[in-house]
């Protein structure tokens, strides 16, 4: 009996994802725990196994579609032999005889037809809407709603697409009005879009305020010479980044006001140090998480953070591995800045913006002396964190960075 | 108490009272200003306490028709200043929930005479009297002005509180006027010739246009005229009112219509013969807020010429309706806090008349559909074929649709007959959310049901009703 393979949940958050690539073809024999496709999600590339066996009948969603909600079917799988029905059973249960009646004699069935037209997608739209649509001949993705929650309605029917089709999902308001020749149009991708949405939530709904500190990292620089060298065969490299991590995790255990979580009702105490490091991918970016960070060593450090990079890069993280997190750590060392200050990532209270270490002159005493000197800002959510004890987090994190003995013991 | 806020509310009708509570509840700190009583005309001289009166007049009413339904009473009898102590009192007990409700939300309220004083800086002021003293002064960078209507005066045709009489007149009688002429057949002239008929009073109805109603499809105009006249009211249409001869106690008149002259002699007259916004003494001069014919000028976000000042409600022009003036008091203070309200939708705003038998009505007429170029499917459903309607013995009544011939757009909706103000919500709600017939007729009514008649006027538009 042909059975219907539906977008899975990929994550106990997941409610849409992207279908980013059909790994099997309709057609192919498949049998339980094949990899028939990838789904993209807010974060991540995961792959989705077949349950049962079969061939794959017939593909109802295509590669690249966005938005895909939860438990759509995507596919039929038949057994051999059988005849591919054309649409899931979901479908053909919603529109019965649509197509055996006097077809288009009757507003209500062409109506009922219509929804074959979205290709999976869910699009709001009322019913009267739909019905003037498909009537004009006016395909609704190629329309922008404007009533609630971006509703399409009659007016905007007959206000006609916004958009040449071959650009459906451009804004609505356009950022500039070049010519259409002089534009390239890049749909978003699922992680832009995540990207967009929580940073702008986190600017205008998170009271961000930025502390500025500069770090001598000599010693920290010297210690890591030692270490590296001693590591036999390569067996480790331990970078200024791991260490950095290190220190700021050792920074939150002795300024545990910063380890926080702003809720409206109350502010969450973290016993944990779960460090997100932001690590930039081709499409955007993704803080896979150190946890308990203070409590491991370099070496571990090291290792670990390597490998989540490697696999934050190729899109195979874990949900679990991208998701929590107490604290960040974005690190900009190696692109020759001088500062800069992070947007924060919510539900977090601060993130740590760590600039390139360059030699500058620094006055000792009253000598001007030579060092490799470090500007960390610190954003915080002054909900839950006030300056005096930003600055007094940001002084600690240098005592360590100046001292890193504290690393190592 | 500081003296600036996020937003002040002038007037606390069902416009103000409304938006004053939904800022609050956005996190705004807001400010009402309401010179006489909270809750407006609706609650206190408007909606509320007319149909404390009508209810007491259908009962009344159903008194006399006891027979019908196998009941018999004797000495049937009313004592109209309890009729009207129960109106009152309904008027005093809602306009005490509003205060509760304003004081729960933390809204600042003043009590005292608003006007507009300029700005100070980004500011506009707003300066606060108690008759003729001034109170004080409080800012705020938003202002919305929601201070209502009242009826219109036509010269010759004032009303003087004893023989010619207003709304309040009408609505808190010592005697029931034995001869009554009713001068306009809007909603509220309407209502009030229902009730005193009802109670017993000889009405004539004198309406300068040729039916009553004008506002309706003329269908319904026509079907609640016959029903009015069987109920043994005079109604005149095309009707001009001569000068009123007050004597003593009692007035008369000549009016003129197409059938001839009529000489009438009554004992009181109400006046109902239309609104004009209160747009007086509020400083609107000097700035960019437009007044025409003594209503406020608006966008569809009810933002006036001046920017930080917004009208809404009977202030800012027709409907002058309570639903109106609270879902314009909405979406104006839901755009000043940078959500995304939707404009309201003129056709989308029901109008009821709670008069016996009972109108109600949304968007396009027949006819007004066909002059905006629509070709219709009309459909029709009568009462008397109404299981429901039969039992409860109110056969007298009317569901009538109008459709878009080619998109199935509902365009409107017109009704006459018992309950039909508690209906027309389903119509309401098929044309905000843009339904056609096809999501009407999917629609499972309950049986037995008045409403199964909006169901049978939709298959009576397109595959035919079934049980007529
Ligand atoms: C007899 C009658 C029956 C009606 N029946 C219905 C009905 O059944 N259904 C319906 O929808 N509508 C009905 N209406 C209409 C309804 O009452 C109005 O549409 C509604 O009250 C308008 O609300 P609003 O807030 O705009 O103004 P209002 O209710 O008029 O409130 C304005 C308030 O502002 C105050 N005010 C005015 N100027 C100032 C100032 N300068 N400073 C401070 N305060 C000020 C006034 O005291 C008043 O309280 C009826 C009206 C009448 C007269």
């Amino acid at each position: 009996m042909a059975t219907d393979i539906l977008m899975p949940a990929l994550s106990p958050t997941m409610t849409e994802g992207k279908l980013a690539r059909w790994l099997k073809a309709e057609g192919d024999t498949v049998s339980a725990g094949d990899v028939i496709a990838e789904i993209e999600t807010d974060k991540a590339t995961m792959e989705v196994e077949a349950v049962d066996e079969g061939i794959l009948g017939r593909i109802l969603i295509q590669e690249g579609v966005e938005g895909i909600p939860v438990n759509t079917p995507i596919a039929i799988l038949v057994e051999d032999g059988e005849a591919v029905p054309d649409a899931s059973s979901e479908q053909a249960a919603a529109a019965p005889k649509a197509e055996t009646a006097s077809a288009e004699t009757t507003p209500a069935a062409r109506a009922a037809k219509a929804p074959a037209e979205d290709k999976g997608e869910r699009i709001f739209v009322s019913p009267l809407a739909r019905r003037m649509a498909h009537e004009r001949g006016i395909a609704l993705d190629a329309l922008t709603g404007s009533g609630p929650n971006g509703r399409i309605l009659k007016r905007d029917v007959e206000k006609g697409p916004a958009a040449p089709k071959t650009a459906p999902k451009a804004a609505a308001t356009p950022v500039i009005t070049a010519s259409e020749e002089t534009v390239r149009r890049v749909p978003n991708s699922t992680m832009r879009k995540v990207i967009a949405r929580r940073l702008t939530e986190s600017k205008t709904q998170v009271p961000h305020f930025y502390v500025s500190i500069d770090i001598e990292l000599d010693a920290l620089l010297a210690l890591r010479s030692k270490l590296n060298a001693a590591a036999q065969e390569n067996s480790f490299k331990i970078s200024v980044n791991d260490m950095m991590i290190k220190a700021v995790a050792l920074a939150l255990k002795k300024v545990p006001g910063v380890n926080v979580q702003f809720t409206d009702a109350e502010t969450l105490h973290f016993e944990n140090v779960d460090i997100s490091m932001a690590v930039s991918i081709p499409d955007g970016l993704i803080t896979p998480i150190i946890r308990n960070a203070d409590r491991k060593s370099l070496r571990d450090i090291s290792v670990e953070a390597k490998d989540l990079a490697k696999r934050a890069r190729a899109g195979k993280l874990k949900p679990e591995e991208f998701q929590g997190g107490t604290f960040s750590v974005s690190n900009m060392g190696m692109f020759g800045v001088r500062d800069f200050a992070a947007i924060i990532n919510p539900p977090q209270a601060g993130i740590l913006a760590i600039a390139s270490g360059e030699k500058r002159a620094v006055v000792r005493g009253s000598e001007i002396a030579v060092a490799t000197v470090m500007t960390a800002t610190l954003s915080v959510d002054h909900r839950a964190v006030d300056g005096a004890l930003g600055a007094e987090w940001l002084n600690a994190l240098r005592d360590i960075v100046q001292n890193p003995y504290f690393l190592v013991v | 108490m500081s003296d600036t806020f996020d937003l002040i509310v002038v007037g606390g009708g069902p416009g103000g009272y409304v938006a004053a509570l939904r800022a609050s509840q956005l996190g705004m700190s807001v400010a009402l200003v309401e010179s006489t009583h909270f809750g407006g005309v609706c609650l206190n001289w408007g909606c509320i306490p007319t149909k404390a009166l009508l209810r007491s007049s259908e009962i009344h009413h159903l008194l006399h028709e006891l027979g019908t339904f196998g009941l018999s009473a004797d000495n049937i009898s009313f004592d109209l200043s309890k009729i009207v102590g129960r109106s009152r009192s309904i008027a005093r007990r809602m306009g005490g929930g509003i205060a509760h409700l304003l004081k729960k939300a933390k809204v600042t309220t003043f009590d005292g005479r608003a006007k507009l004083t300029g700005r100070s800086g980004e500011a506009h002021q707003v300066a606060i009297t108690k008759d003729g003293a001034a109170v004080t002064t409080i800012k705020a960078p938003h202002v919305i002005l929601a201070t209502g209507a009242r009826g219109r005066q036509l010269p010759g045709l004032e009303t003087d509180g004893t023989l010619i009489w207003g709304a309040r007149e009408a609505m808190t009688p010592q005697e029931l006027p034995k001869r009554l002429l009713v001068i306009g057949s809007g909603a509220i002239g309407i209502e009030f010739a229902s009730f005193y008929r009802n109670m017993g009073s000889e009405v004539t109805i004198a309406e300068v246009a040729d039916r009553i109603l004008i506002a309706e499809d003329p269908e319904i105009s026509a079907a609640a005229r016959k029903a009015f006249e069987k109920q043994g009211m005079t109604i005149i249409t095309g009707a001009k009112v001569g000068p009123l001869n007050k004597s003593e106690n009692e007035v008369s008149t000549t009016i003129e219509s197409p059938k001839g002259k009529i000489d009438l002699t009554v004992d009181r007259v109400i006046c109902a013969v239309g609104i004009v916004g209160n747009v007086e003494d509020l400083g609107l001069e000097g700035t960019k807020i437009q007044v025409d014919r003594t209503h406020i000028v608006t966008d569809g976000f009810c933002r006036t010429g001046e920017a930080g000042i917004y009208a809404i409600g009977d202030v800012a022009g027709a409907p002058w309706l309570a639903h109106k003036a609270s879902h314009e008091a909405i979406l104006c203070v839901e755009k000043i806090a940078g959500r995304s309200p939707q404009p309201l939708h003129p056709l989308n705003i029901p109008g009821c008349t709670y008069s016996r038998p009972q109108i109600a009505s949304v968007g396009l007429s027949e006819e007004k559909a066909i002059a905006a170029g629509h070709k219709v499917k009309v459909g029709r459903f009568p009462f008397i074929a109404n299981g429901k309607a039969v039992a409860m013995g109110e056969t007298d009544g009317l569901v009538k649709t109008v459709f878009d011939a080619a998109s199935g757009e509902l365009l409107g909706a017109h009704m006459i007959g018992a309950e039909v103000t508690e209906m027309i919500q389903g119509y309401v709600i098929a044309r905000t959310g843009e339904l056609t017939e096809a999501e009407l007729i999917e629609t499972v009514f309950p049986h037995p049901t008045i409403s199964e008649t909006m169901h049978e006027a939709t298959l009576a538009a397109f595959d035919g009703p079934l049980h007529i």
